[in-house]
């Protein structure tokens, strides 16, 4: 089956190169018969590789080690759910899921759009296809998941033990549901320039694409951010990681433009400012997977340094080559059909807020890059923390917070003064008391910038419930409803407006919890044996007992954690290093069971007040003496059932290797009979969970922006209107 | 596999095999006019659409008191004259729209 799924990606290939050349053709004079087999091509490829992706599922979920990435990414021991996942923590697999996603999400764009931008679509579809050729490409002669071994080991590897986590499993493949999301709007872009199609049609049809792309990028990030706060161990969700920022990046740049890309549907303006911002955030989303993929950056993610690199880095220089070209030579029909009225307008808010994630992104972009360039001119690798990212982030972003509050309330073309202050009352009012009362907070005001982006959060909050509250009115007064039925019919009416507003307030508290958590964070390392206690942020941390729980596939030693406050108890927290055994025989065999990777399991009390963290990191030291014993007495035990050069009695090896695994046990065992201090770390972050939270409200309020109305709803509303305008046509 | 390459192919040219079936490669001149005009009656309903949730979002506007009902009257005007300008222009482009609502 190897074989087959090695023939699908070839054929993959050639369906793709097929389809970019139908549809140039068919776009060319060749007639729509070649563009809809071009388009065909597409959904031919989707099949193609739905097929090959399921073939690798089927080796993964069958532990078939003679495909090689199932033999370094998968055992038997693994759980059947990491084992459907285990495809894409390799380097080939997740080519092959990018890919994947790139041919389902272009065959959905072009079957809903097949009946209109019919100029556009061509060229869509060959750029499209022209980056599932590349990828197809490398997953053939490159990376390829489908390669072999002569002689399949009986065991594999194993997944990484950072890697076995909910989060991180689903993290991938959110991530590149965002990256190939976006490649559409790119190469609608792409289209409408080489067309000269530049009104707001190839806009509409590809705008829920847009925001689909931002939503799945978004989630991907959180997860990673959660993956980060529950398993590796050092307490944080956000390190300014490289491959962190990549995703961030082409995230920023979205939300820039599904916003401006309003200002173009509605006023006809913006149109180099929008056509820019799209193909550089497809530039940014395929410069996310270069980072991923060629390692050219230190970071935990990265799969070190492959051929990958130079291949990436000539797909991106052709597409800014290509972008910055059409945009050039299409500047004349890019140009505005109005200007914006007033600064005082949502148009000039979007730009401004336009203005500050482009440079949010750019400083991002600076300090990832940073290393690299440094390197080039300098000769000497350097590198940018959080010190650096955080000092010109956290305004650019507070700014942004107070934007997306002050956006809502300004309506579009232009606003009286009158009017704004009118708008403005209760949120500077709201906002003004919060400030007072955050004063009051002991220790609050020696942090100024926490105490800023709580004010814009207030002030945000205070304009986006008011907007809520009088649109809710509004309804009432016309539809006489009840208030919640008047506000689910609002919001239902209208989707775009109020789910943005809804993600607004998400992305609000989200930076709320950010902020409190690392400005407020109260952290400990201590060394503590089991009736040891510590003290972190007027809690008493005691160290209760140790726990040691050997499994066939993991050997984890912990402890169980007594929380309490004033003398009450407030939470039990129970923490975790799980060591996975070695493959390497060096390490003797008792040995190897501790020698392998490890990962934490996190004692976590979340609450809305905040978050109790902690994690244990077991000295196996005291254990390397019994370790050494138990290696010299199993090699003499094994060596006397090979003696005399006759093969082993299978009944005797099996009972060597049972009392092998009570020997491992009993070993870790006495971490808990004879336990030894302990390394931990204790944190308490205020607020932390608001993070998460914030993030839900996010992701439903793109849901709800993203959810068409449905058509019949939509027809009647596009009929009310034109009977109204129709009836202005008969009386000029 | 061989039936997965049949099953490619048979999908990829179908639309070659009907237009040579129907003999479509006739009239190209027409074809592109018509396509033209297409094209451009589909930019105006695009555009249309986008004018109608304007005029929706400046009610709303004004109907949450963001819009005094001055300010209110004088964009609704220029919108629906905006929109008005639209219809003529579709008038004169002429045919039925051929895709979905937007």
């Amino acid at each position: 089956m190897a074989l087959v799924g090695r023939a699908l990606l070839i054929l993959g290939l050639a369906v793709a190169l097929y389809g970019i050349g139908a549809s140039l053709y068919g776009a060319r004079g060749g007639g729509p018969a070649w563009v809809d087999s071009g388009r065909r091509a597409v959904y031919a490829l989707a099949g193609v590789l739905t097929l090959a992706f399921a073939i690798l599922e089927a080796a993964f979920l069958r532990s078939d080690f003679s495909y090689s990435i199932v033999a370094s990414h998968s055992s038997t021991t693994t759980p059947a759910f990491y084992k459907a996942t285990a495809a894409w923590s390799s380097q080939e697999g997740s080519l092959l899921l990018w890919v994947w996603l790139l041919s389902v999400w272009s065959s959905l764009v072009l079957a809903l759009t097949r009946r209109r931008l019919r100029e556009i679509a061509p060229v869509a579809t060959a750029v499209l296809l022209g980056f599932g050729s590349f990828f197809l490409v490398l997953t053939i002669f490159f990376a390829q998941p489908f390669a072999t071994l002569a002689a399949p080991p009986p065991e594999g590897a194993g997944l990484n033990p950072l890697l076995r986590h909910t989060s991180m499993m689903f993290h991938p493949p959110m991530l590149y549901s965002g990256y190939t999301l976006f490649t559409i709007p790119f190469a609608f872009a792409i289209g409408a320039l080489v067309t000269r199609r530049l009104g707001s049609e190839w806009i509409a049809g590809t705008r829920r694409f847009a925001l689909a792309a931002w939503l799945c990028l978004g989630v991907g990030i959180v997860l990673g951010a959660r993956w980060s706060y529950t398993e590796l161990g050092w307490g944080g969700y956000w390190a300014w990681d490289p491959v962190e920022n990549a995703s961030l990046m082409p995230w920023l740049a979205g939300t820039a433009y599904i916003h401006s890309i309003m200002i173009q549907e509605k006023r006809g303006m913006l149109k180099v400012w929008n056509a820019s911002l799209v193909l550089g955030t497809g530039v940014l989303a395929i410069l996310g997977t270069f980072l991923v993929r060629s390692g050219i950056l230190d970071s935990i993610h990265a799969f070190g340094a492959n051929s990958l690199g130079v291949p990436f880095l000539a797909l991106i220089a052709t597409m800014v080559a290509g972008s910055v070209a059409l945009v050039v030579s299409r500047r004349a029909a890019l140009r505005s059909e109005h200007r914006i009225d007033s600064i005082w307008s949502r148009e000039a808010a979007f730009l401004l807020q336009n203005v500050l994630l482009v440079g949010l992104a750019f400083v991002i972009f600076w300090g990832t890059f940073f290393p690299l360039i440094s390197e080039a001119v300098t000769g000497t690798k350097t590198s940018v923390g959080p010190p650096w990212f955080d000092r010109y982030t956290v305004p650019l972003a507070l700014a942004v917070v107070a934007l997306s509050g002050l956006g809502p309330l300004i309506p579009w073309r232009r606003v009286t003064m009158a009017g704004l202050r009118r708008e403005l009352v209760f949120p500077l009012g709201a906002t003004l008391v919060a400030l007072v009362a955050l004063a009051l907070v002991h220790g609050v005001t020696a942090e100024p910038k926490a105490l800023l982006l709580f004010c814009a959060v207030a002030f945000t909050l205070a304009c986006v419930g008011q907007e809520f509250w009088r649109g809710m009115r509004a309804r009432q007064a016309s539809a006489r409803e009840a208030p919640p039925v008047a506000l689910v019919a609002l919001v239902r009416r209208n989707r775009r407006r109020y789910g943005g507003y809804l993600v607004h307030v998400g992305f609000a508290v989200l930076l709320l919890g950010v902020a409190a958590s690392s400005s407020f964070q109260h952290a400990q390392d201590v060394s503590l044996k089991p009736g040891q206690s510590a003290r972190v942020d007027g809690f008493t941390i005691r160290y209760v007992r140790a726990t040691s729980v050997p499994s066939a596939e993991k050997i984890s030693l912990g402890a169980v954690l007594d929380v309490s406050k004033g003398g009450r108890h407030v939470a039990t927290l129970r923490t975790s290093r799980g060591f996975y055994p070695s493959q390497d025989p060096s390490q003797g065999i008792v040995g190897r069971f501790f020698g392998g990777e490890a990962e934490s399991q996190v004692g976590l009390r979340a609450g809305l007040g905040r978050d109790i963290w902690t994690v244990i990191a077991p000295d196996l030291t005291p254990l390397q003496g019994i370790v050494n014993e138990g290696n010299r007495t199993f090699e003499r035990a094994m060596a006397g059932l090979t003696r005399g050069g006759k093969p082993p009695n299978q009944a005797a090896v099996d009972q060597l290797f049972a009392l092998r695994d009570a020997a491992v046990a009993a070993v870790a065992r006495r971490f808990v009979t004879q336990p030894w201090p302990a390394d931990f770390r204790f944190i308490v972050s205020p607020l932390a969970t608001w993070i998460w939270l914030g993030a839900i409200v996010v992701a439903l309020g793109g849901l709800i922006a993203l959810w068409p109305a449905p058509l019949a709803t939509r027809r009647r509303v596009g009929a009310a209107y034109a009977a109204r305008v129709a009836r202005e046509l008969a009386r000029s | 596999m061989l039936a997965v390459v049949v099953v490619v192919v048979v999908l990829v040219s179908a639309p070659l095999r009907r237009a040579a079936r129907d003999g479509d490669a006739a009239g190209g001149a027409e074809t592109a006019r018509d396509a033209a005009d297409a094209a451009q009656r589909r930019e105006l309903e695009a555009a249309k659409e986008a004018k109608y949730r304007e005029i929706r979002d400046a009610e709303l506007d004004h109907r949450t008191g963001k819009l005094s009902e001055q300010d209110w009257q004088a964009l609704d005007g220029a919108l629906r004259a905006e929109a008005a300008q639209l219809l003529r222009a579709l008038d004169r482009v002429g045919g039925p729209p051929d895709g979905e609502p937007g």
